[in-house]
């Protein structure tokens, strides 16, 4: 790579951390609005009771625990993705990395707020940690919620080295790039930086080890979420399949999340010269197969549910396939998988526009699959005389819905002040060859990084 | 527990007992109808059927106290959990208020403080001294009046002696006109709750969700 495109590269990514514009702030005073809005939505909540909810007598779970697993599930755009690509050195996946482990990290943090948001004395919530209280008091280690504590933390954990350690060489060329108190901030963030094919060797091997070890941690996270559910004895929560099921589901979601944040990066910070179509092309093609997973797997759990014929089971299927809930459950089904199937397998709709329009159905799907799964169940557990119907409140609706304003806050105030793309990964060479690609990266890299320095 | 339903008349003296003994706030019309209404002990009244060919059966419904009790394991913080008398109880201290424990009891005969508990006056004031409040955010349940059964053992060892059967009483079982609750020890094989449970008319309630709860319902002989 010359030196002159690898300077342009610097310039291009750089350049949105230097330059402010008015959009930015009003942007930021939109997504930040709505965010204040839910926070007093919840302290209202905290303040006069958890009754001003639509939660109730037998449906003590609603939007918030769809919100929790829906947004559990979006983080898997991430560090599981991006570590996959990076295992099978797939050349394309540079200028996406990254955009997909910062999904993951916010949306594990904004994820992992419900489980406190939703309890009904949320200032006791640290009873969950496990603390050497003065009692003696440990957590129930035999309670899901606890199982879900450690594996939402050891991800966020390993989520935020996954991003932190690609961003130290760019942290370096931003250092070299700035003054002032700029230069001070980069400067304590790159940790001392210099270049040296040493400290490439070492980060490496690093990511390299992250890579193979998040990927189990991915895994049995959502699959922990899922046990949530298929531990308790309610009519279709307990199911052996939710494992794998909802791990499919937050893989599938997630990809549609990386598309449309993809999608409005590219618009927004004027990077079309580094997202390419080919980009969304590949991703919409993981789409397509995604959404023939989650197919199946919903498939099979209407199917056995309907051989099995249990008589609590049968009430809450025929709830979902054909009584009240039918008109979700189908938006549900043509969203996550007719839609996609069509837009996604057919080439010429493979579009830009066309992954962008099948990802917002997956979202779409994705959030009603979650509350599906939860609200009919609760609704009609076994004795008729306790069946209740669930309608959500105000409270609930906007801060559920707050979340989606939260994440484009951090998402935008984080391109704000990180290259959204990882500069030295795109100038590694998105041509270059599986083999060799190590080597090569190094010394173009610390040499463009070297000479960017004044 | 047995509960007899060939006595069960349906009249709701156990909920309303049970209300007064247990400080069990009562919530108004408008909060009930939105599902926030808590009876520990509920009347569930299934029509069987169709008109003018129509029966009413009545099945009083409170925590089974299930040896294998879903609510159990899932709770966080041990605020649910098994006592050595073989209880389900309740510590409203330690909850927090995930409701996990009400989403896992296949009965639904847990509840939630939506609010701070209230009465409509002058009901505020024949509080049971016995039995604390709960405040917002907990969850509540049938404690076979724990209060009761406590003070009656402590009277029994302080008096030197064992309990006799039917010496303890819960409120609903006191209440009910037509003696249909029936309340005891069934580590006691001689004991009347022991007897009924054992009593070819008994089963248990979801029997085969696997709970093995501690609560026997003789079915109506009319149907036997």
């Amino acid at each position: 790579m010359s030196a002159l495109a690898s300077r342009r590269i610097t310039d291009d990514l750089v350049r949105p951390l230097t330059r402010t514009s008015w959009r930015f702030y009003l942007l930021v005073a939109l997504f930040g609005g709505i965010v204040a809005t839910a926070a007093t939505a919840w302290l209202s909540q905290a303040y006069f009771g958890f009754g001003v909810t639509g939660i109730r007598w037998p449906v003590y779970w609603g939007f918030y625990v769809t919100s929790f697993v829906f947004w559990i599930g979006i983080s898997h755009a991430g560090t599981l993705i991006s570590a996959i690509l990076r295992l099978v050195n797939a050349g394309w996946r540079r200028p996406v990395t990254r955009c997909a482990e910062v999904i993951t990290v916010f949306a594990l943090m904004i994820g992992a707020l419900f489980p406190i948001i939703h309890l009904g004395r949320p200032w006791l919530a640290f009873w969950l940690f496990p603390y050497p209280s003065e009692r003696l008091i440990w957590p129930n280690f035999r309670s899901p919620l606890v199982w879900d504590f450690f594996a939402i933390n050891t991800y966020l954990t390993g989520s935020v080295l996954f991003l932190l350690l690609p961003m130290i060489p760019d942290f370096a060329v931003v250092r070299d790039r700035s003054t002032g108190l700029r230069h001070r901030v980069y400067k304590a963030l790159a940790l001392g930086w210099r270049g040296t094919p040493r400290q490439w060797h070492r980060l490496e091997s690093a990511m390299h080890i992250m890579a193979i070890a998040i990927l189990p941690v991915a895994v049995s996270v959502h699959t922990i979420v899922s046990f949530d559910f298929s531990m308790a004895p309610v009519p279709m929560w307990q199911s052996t399949i939710f494992g794998p099921y909802f791990v499919a589901g937050a893989i599938f979601s997630g990809i549609a999340a990386l598309i449309i944040a993809m999608a409005v990066l590219r618009r927004f910070l004027h990077l079309q010269d580094y997202l390419l179509p080919l980009h969304f092309e590949n991703l919409g093609k993981l789409l397509l197969v995604m959404a023939l997973l989650w197919g199946y797997f919903v498939f099979n759990e209407r199917l056995v549910t309907y051989y099995g014929n249990g008589p609590a089971e049968m009430a809450v299927f025929w709830r979902t396939q054909r009584e009240s809930f039918a008109p979700l459950y189908w938006t549900m089904v043509i969203c996550n998988f007719v839609a996609p199937l069509v837009l996604m397998g057919i080439r010429r709709l493979r579009t830009i526009t066309g992954t962008v329009i099948a990802s917002l159905g997956v979202i779409v799907g994705m959030w009603l699959e979650r509350f599906l799964i939860i609200v009919p169940s609760l609704g009609h557990k076994y004795l008729p005389n306790s069946y209740g119907i669930y309608r959500p409140q105000p409270v609930e609706i906007i801060v559920a819905f707050s979340t989606f304003a939260a994440m484009a806050l951090l998402y935008v105030l984080f391109a704000k002040f990180v290259p959204i793309i990882s500069i030295w990964e795109l100038k590694s060479g998105p041509q270059t060859p599986a083999s060799g690609v190590a080597d090569a990266s190094h010394g173009a890299v610390s040499t463009a990084v070297r000479g960017a320095q004044p | 527990m047995a509960a007899d339903l060939d006595r069960c008349t349906g009249c709701g003296a156990c909920v309303t007992a049970c209300h007064a003994e247990n400080n069990i706030s009562t919530v108004g019309a408008d909060q009930a109808a939105r599902g926030r209404a808590k009876h520990w002990i509920r009347v569930e009244r299934y029509w069987e059927g169709e008109f003018p060919d129509v029966q009413l059966k009545f099945r009083p419904v409170m925590c089974q106290q299930c040896d294998n009790a879903p609510c159990e394991p899932v709770c966080p913080t041990y605020a649910s959990h098994h006592t050595p008398d073989g209880l389900n109880a309740q510590v409203y201290n330690r909850c927090i208020g995930t409701r996990y424990c009400a989403n896992a009891c296949p009965y639904n005969v847990r509840f939630f403080d939506f609010f701070n508990p209230s009465w409509d006056k002058p009901l505020h004031l024949q509080l049971n001294p016995d039995v604390s409040l709960r405040e917002v955010g907990v969850m509540e349940k049938c404690t076979f009046c724990v209060q009761r059964i406590k003070s009656a053992q402590i009277q029994a060892k302080a008096e030197d002696r064992k309990l006799a059967d039917g010496e303890v009483q819960p409120s609903c079982a006191q209440a009910c006109p037509a003696k249909a609750l029936v309340f005891g020890d069934l580590d006691d094989p001689e004991s009347a709750v022991s007897r009924l449970t054992r009593s070819p008319r008994g089963s248990k309630l979801l029997e085969d969700v696997g709970t093995r709860p501690n609560v026997a319902y003789l079915s109506r002989q009319t149907e036997v």
